[in-house]
């Protein structure tokens, strides 16, 4: 784990519409560290990851209030370059979103999009990427098969390596486990505690077994009484779950587990 | 007397179904059975690659025909296909709600259009344009593919429209995540996973190119012969149909209904490889 915070958020206030989502969160993530984000349903958690990468701007009447920071440059200024952002902070969804087409298309599709042509350069790109997604020795007689003939947890792994393949900062990770079988679920958190190594990595979870096995870093939301998600508790895992200093994190923690 | 009852309604829509089915039977019965004699006659090589129509002289050969409604549904392709797709990602991608509320329903109504005033309008309209810009008589493959291509507007726009509408959001959300551009994530992953609804879109489009009749009747001229720029006028399998039919008795009418064949075979094999694309996808 890094010293220096690679993502901030500050103040942070997220409305859909009229409804306020997010209240007033800041926080700080450190850099080459898993972060897991835990907490009930429907508690923003996922707003929260999609701040950093802007991916709540597709939500129509989403509005961002605060600041949130990667390496001091403001994600949410007037002139910032979003397409540049999304380059920088990688996203893993819930469901394996892999395309239709091609297992090699599926790695090097963001790549290619950002002006890569030379054919040689790509394939390249589609073995490190592979391997490094611990996908490789599974694939790579089957590049050219269709990426959605895959498993569910290959799938996912493909996933992770078309985002590594575009040389993410960051990368999120919205319950990326959470369609997966035990197995699969497994070799994907090797592969996070092996990529924390290098990248930052932010993971929500509802596994809070998953949450203590992988993560440096806790965050824990919960709706308030007037139904505004909010981070009660933000420490590393390890005083979250055994010592936690709020009383509503306890509960929280106590009743999951028990 | 009540197991009766329930299937009386059964019964009923069973038969109107295959009443519907029937009408398809007896229709491709009639038109072989009319005109299959003929080009046993006239030999099958001979009647489809025949260079002269001249019935009063006993000479069938529909090739010049062929070309024309190759060359006019080319035309159309050409122009409506491209029009058509960039028209549905507009109002999938780009269209604020409103006017696409407004697109919408104005592109319904552009196939309510009945074929005669098409033709009319096109007569009027780009006829003229065409000889006074272009030179040539006007009445020419170009009228009738400028025609065709609006017509054609509807059902490319419409399919390839609910194609892409029926892709998961999460492919557009995947190729944002990754930085790509909303034009990007178009190109590179929306339009080549609706592909095969596109495909079928297209291949609809020029069904529906190639069956026109009336409209392309007024502005193409007609002439029986092998075209040799887009400005001649030409005449296709349907325009000789219904210009002939009028007046077409015995051996005249008999190559008609062979004309029909020819088309029949051709829309059928689109609509198939239509059929066949689609399906396909949902493998």
């Amino acid at each position: 784990m890094g010293e220096k915070p690679k993502l901030k958020a500050e103040a942070i206030n997220l409305y859909y519409g009229g409804t306020r989502a997010l209240g007033d969160i800041t926080a700080q993530i450190p850099e080459r560290s898993i972060t897991a984000v835990i907490g009930p349903s429907g508690c923003g958690k996922s707003s929260f990851l999609r701040l950093f990468n802007r991916m709540n701007d597709l939500i129509p009447y989403a509005r961002t209030e605060g600041g949130a920071f990667i390496d001091e440059l403001p994600i949410y200024a007037e002139g910032t370059d979003v397409t540049a952002l999304r380059r920088r902070v990688g996203m893993v969804f819930q469901k394996p979103n892999v395309f239709p087409m091609s297992v090699f298309e599926n790695v090097v599709i963001g790549t290619r999009n950002h002006g890569v042509k030379s054919r040689a350069e790509l394939e390249m790109t589609a073995e490190r990427c592979l391997r490094l997604a611990a996908l490789w020795d599974e694939v790579k007689d089957s590049l050219k098969k269709p990426g959605q003939g895959l498993s569910a947890g290959q799938q996912q792994r493909l996933c992770i390596a078309r985002a590594l393949a575009v040389n993410p900062e960051v990368i999120l990770m919205d319950e990326s486990c959470s369609a997966l079988d035990p197995e699969s679920t497994m070799k994907i958190e090797e592969l996070m505690l092996e990529l924390s190594r290098e990248y930052t990595i932010i993971l929500v979870t509802h596994n809070m077994e998953q949450a203590v096995r992988v993560s440096d870093m806790a965050a824990f939301f919960m709706i308030d009484g007037d139904k505004v998600g909010r981070l009660v508790e933000f420490s590393p895992t390890a005083d979250m779950f055994y010592a936690p200093k709020d009383k509503r994190t306890e509960d929280y923690i106590t009743g999951r587990f028990g | 007397m009540r197991k009766l009852k329930g299937d009386l309604p059964e019964r009923l829509f069973f038969a109107l179904a295959l009443s519907s089915i029937s009408a398809l039977a007896l229709i491709t019965a009639f038109i072989f059975i009319k005109g299959a004699p003929l080009i046993a006659k006239v030999g099958l090589f001979d009647f489809i690659f025949g260079m002269d129509w001249a019935p009063g002289q006993g000479k069938y050969g529909v090739f010049p025909m062929i070309i024309g409604s190759v060359s006019v549904t080319a035309g159309a392709a050409v122009i409506g296909v491209p029009a058509g797709i960039c028209c549905s990602v507009f109002l999938t991608e780009f269209a604020p709600v409103k006017m696409r509320n407004i697109f919408r329903p104005a592109i319904q109504l552009l196939a309510g259009i009945p074929s005669v005033v098409y033709g009319f309008w096109g007569l009027l309209f780009v006829v003229p344009a065409i000889r006074a810009y272009l030179g040539g008589p006007g009445l020419s493959i170009l009228a009738g593919s400028v025609i065709l291509a609006i017509m054609i507007l509807p059902t490319v726009i419409s399919i390839s429209e609910v194609s892409l509408l029926a892709l998961p959001r999460q492919y557009k959300e995947g190729a944002l995540a990754l930085g790509m551009t909303h034009w990007q994530a178009i190109r590179s992953v929306q339009l080549p996973a609706a592909k095969s609804g596109i495909v079928a879109a297209v291949i609809l489009g020029i069904g529906r190119a190639v069956g026109e009749t009336m409209a392309v009747i007024m502005v193409l001229g007609n002439s029986v012969a092998v075209p040799s720029s887009l400005l001649d006028p030409v005449r296709t399998l349907t325009t000789n149909i219904g210009i002939e039919m009028g007046y077409a008795s015995e051996e005249h009418r008999q190559a008609l209904f062979a004309t029909g064949i020819v088309l029949f075979v051709i829309i059928m094999a689109l609509n198939i490889s239509a059929q066949y694309v689609v399906r396909r996808k949902t493998k």
